[in-house]
């Protein structure tokens, strides 16, 4: 998987020259870029939200998805596209059983998201020799997409930042409020519906770089940061999107150079701006309030 | 059938599953009821970082296992609110630790030339008919003593778990049973790892815990039928398994444990329905039927 042993020279515009004079690289950047913005985007919205755990079993899901797809024999963005977006249809129907049933909810998505996986694996083990695959489907790779799927990818990335930039108004009031909003005539129950949609797209989107089991790290990681950074809405959306972005060009330009794995570089760069940040919340109160005040 | 029970493998896998599946049942029960899903969900993948490491710096996988998920367990309780931390919070921890383990993977197949090149596919998915003689036993007294501390402190874990504030009230040490079940969690995790592998062991904590809370709100039946369930799935599972060799066990027990969760769902929500459209009467849901018990 690592291309040679290319040697980083400390001239930055020559390694990024060195870097995409390899056409993998240039799609990889690419990929990596319209993923890292559609998850911050859509990642925002699940942190502020608090659908954490949905988001992350949605990720699961994308692996028997890929495996499956694998399996039978057709290109895995289908798989990914279809267990997603029917996994999230399937947690928005699952019936509400009212404030007491919180508990039971988490009983059943965790059991869901255990039995995809489940699935995953039996896929693999019926589809004989793919087992060096698996490392791929769970953890990515920098060969993960291709330049026909790069336009799939931008294409479902148009159309969920599109459908989130007509519904953002009212769904940034219903995930506040929901109360108040239903109250309001928003359609939340419709909009959560929605929203699960987009989050099942995004996911099917990024596993396909960062594999399954790190999806997660683009979805939560910045948006986290973002959100700890400022409290106006506007401002942290984009910047969860623009952290998003610059952990994935740093992941991928320093896994191009290491013999370590994608996914590594991108979780730790991101879990460290969230631990910096929440390093400058906690030791700087003061400065932070006269942040948000001006 | 019966040589087939006979067989070395399967006596060991019999003997560390029933343990560990009687460990689960028990923790997963008081995982779901306290609402705590997320963090058992966080723990299993630790457990995956855990064993990884362990075999990159060349020790015993179990003892990466131990102290991987304990120590994380730990670190959420002092992360929290009374031993119990934010989903977020979670969630920006599992992903980074996902990305070391990872890069525990590469390590640990780039370096060592006596590398197994699917250990990282065991952990994940565990190979409970490649577990020895001395592991089973280890395996088993282990949970054993598990499910001997959690039955020991079950009575002020429910208290504390359905109402903290009155339990405080009370003198119950909230927050230091708020630690030594998150420990117990960590524990089971590691033993789970070993049966069911990192990613599917969530199911083994939901699904029994999830039916149990479903048949019956009575604590201490819940709890029996949680265990009990857990055991039973798990030797279906085994059998289905050895009979058919073309089902991994771990796929075999999960799809025995969710089928029940699932049975159990669908006929209580029939019952519900027909009941409630003949007699509104919420005869047997008050609020919190286990409060009047303890």
């Amino acid at each position: 998987m690592p291309p040679g042993s290319p040697i980083p020279s400390w001239n930055l515009l020559t390694d990024i020259q060195e870097l995409w004079s390899f056409p993998f690289m240039v799609t990889a950047f690419r990929a990596g870029t319209i993923v890292a913005i559609l998850a911050g985007a859509i990642g925002w919205f699940m942190v502020l939200r608090k659908q954490s755990f949905a988001g992350h079993s949605l990720a699961m899901v994308s692996f028997p998805g890929a495996a499956g797809a694998t399996l039978i024999g057709v290109s895995t963005a289908y798989g990914y596209f279809g267990f997603c977006i029917a996994a999230a249809l399937v947690i928005a129907a699952r019936p509400r059983t009212g404030s007491g049933g919180h508990s039971e909810e988490s009983a059943v998505t965790g059991t869901v998201q255990a039995f995809a996986l489940a699935c995953g694996f039996l896929f693999v083990a019926l589809y004989k020799g793919f087992l060096d695959g698996i490392t791929a489907l769970l953890f990515g790779s920098l060969l993960g997409v291709t330049d026909d799927e790069v336009l799939i990818l931008l294409i479902v990335a148009v159309l969920a930042l599109g459908t989130l930039a007509v519904i953002g108004r009212p769904l940034l009031f219903a995930s506040i409020d929901p109360d108040v909003a239903a109250a309001r005539g928003v359609p939340v129950r419709a909009l959560a519906t929605v929203f699960l949609v987009l989050l099942g797209a995004a996911v099917a989107e990024a596993s396909q770089l960062t594999g399954a089991l790190l999806v997660f790290a683009l979805l939560v990681m910045p948006a986290a940061t973002a959100q700890v950074l400022t409290a106006r809405p506007g401002l942290s959306l984009v910047l969860s999107m623009l952290i998003g972005v610059l952990v994935t060009w740093f992941g991928l330009g320093v896994a191009f150079y290491s013999q370590y794995p994608i996914g590594f570089f991108v979780t730790t760069f991101a879990f460290v701006l969230y631990v910096l940040a929440n390093a400058i919340r906690l030791g700087l109160p003061r400065l932070r309030m006269s942040w948000s005040t001006a | 059938m019966i040589s087939l029970l006979t067989t070395d493998f399967m006596r060991h896998a019999l003997l560390a599953g029933t343990a560990i599946a009687a460990a689960c049942g028990l923790v997963g029960y008081f995982l779901v009821l306290r609402a705590q899903v997320f963090t058992g969900d966080a723990l299993s993948h630790v457990a995956f970082t855990g064993a990884l490491a362990a075999l990159a710096f060349g020790i015993d996988p179990r003892i990466g296992l131990f102290v991987g998920t304990v120590a994380v367990a730990l670190l959420l309780g002092a992360l929290g609110r009374r031993g119990r931390a934010d989903d977020v919070v979670i969630g920006n921890i599992f992903a980074w630790v996902l990305g070391l383990g990872v890069f525990f993977l590469t390590v640990y197949t780039t370096s060592r030339s006596t590398a197994n090149g699917t250990a990282g596919v065991t952990i994940l998915f565990g190979s409970i008919f490649g577990i020895s003689a001395g592991q089973a036993v280890t395996a088993a007294w282990i949970a054993a003593a598990i499910c001997v501390i959690l039955l020991f402190i079950a009575r002020p874990l429910l208290f504390s778990s359905i109402d903290e504030a009155v339990a405080a009230a009370h003198g119950v040490p909230v927050r230091l049973l708020g630690y030594v079940f998150l420990v117990l969690v960590g524990a089971c995790s590691a033993e789970a790892t070993q049966a069911a592998g990192a990613l599917l062991l969530l199911g083994l904590l939901a699904a029994p815990a999830g039916t149990a809370h479903r048949l019956t709100t009575r604590p201490y039946l819940g709890l029996a039928l949680a265990a009990g369930l857990a055991v039973v799935e798990m030797w279906v599972g085994l059998v289905l398994s050895a009979l058919f060799s073309r089902i991994p066990p771990s796929f075999a027990i999960l799809a025995v444990a969710a089928g029940v969760y699932a049975l159990v769902l669908i006929a209580d929500t029939l019952r519900k329905s027909t009941n409630g459209a003949t007699k509104p009467a919420p005869d047997h849901t008050p609020t919190h039927p286990e409060r009047a018990l303890i």
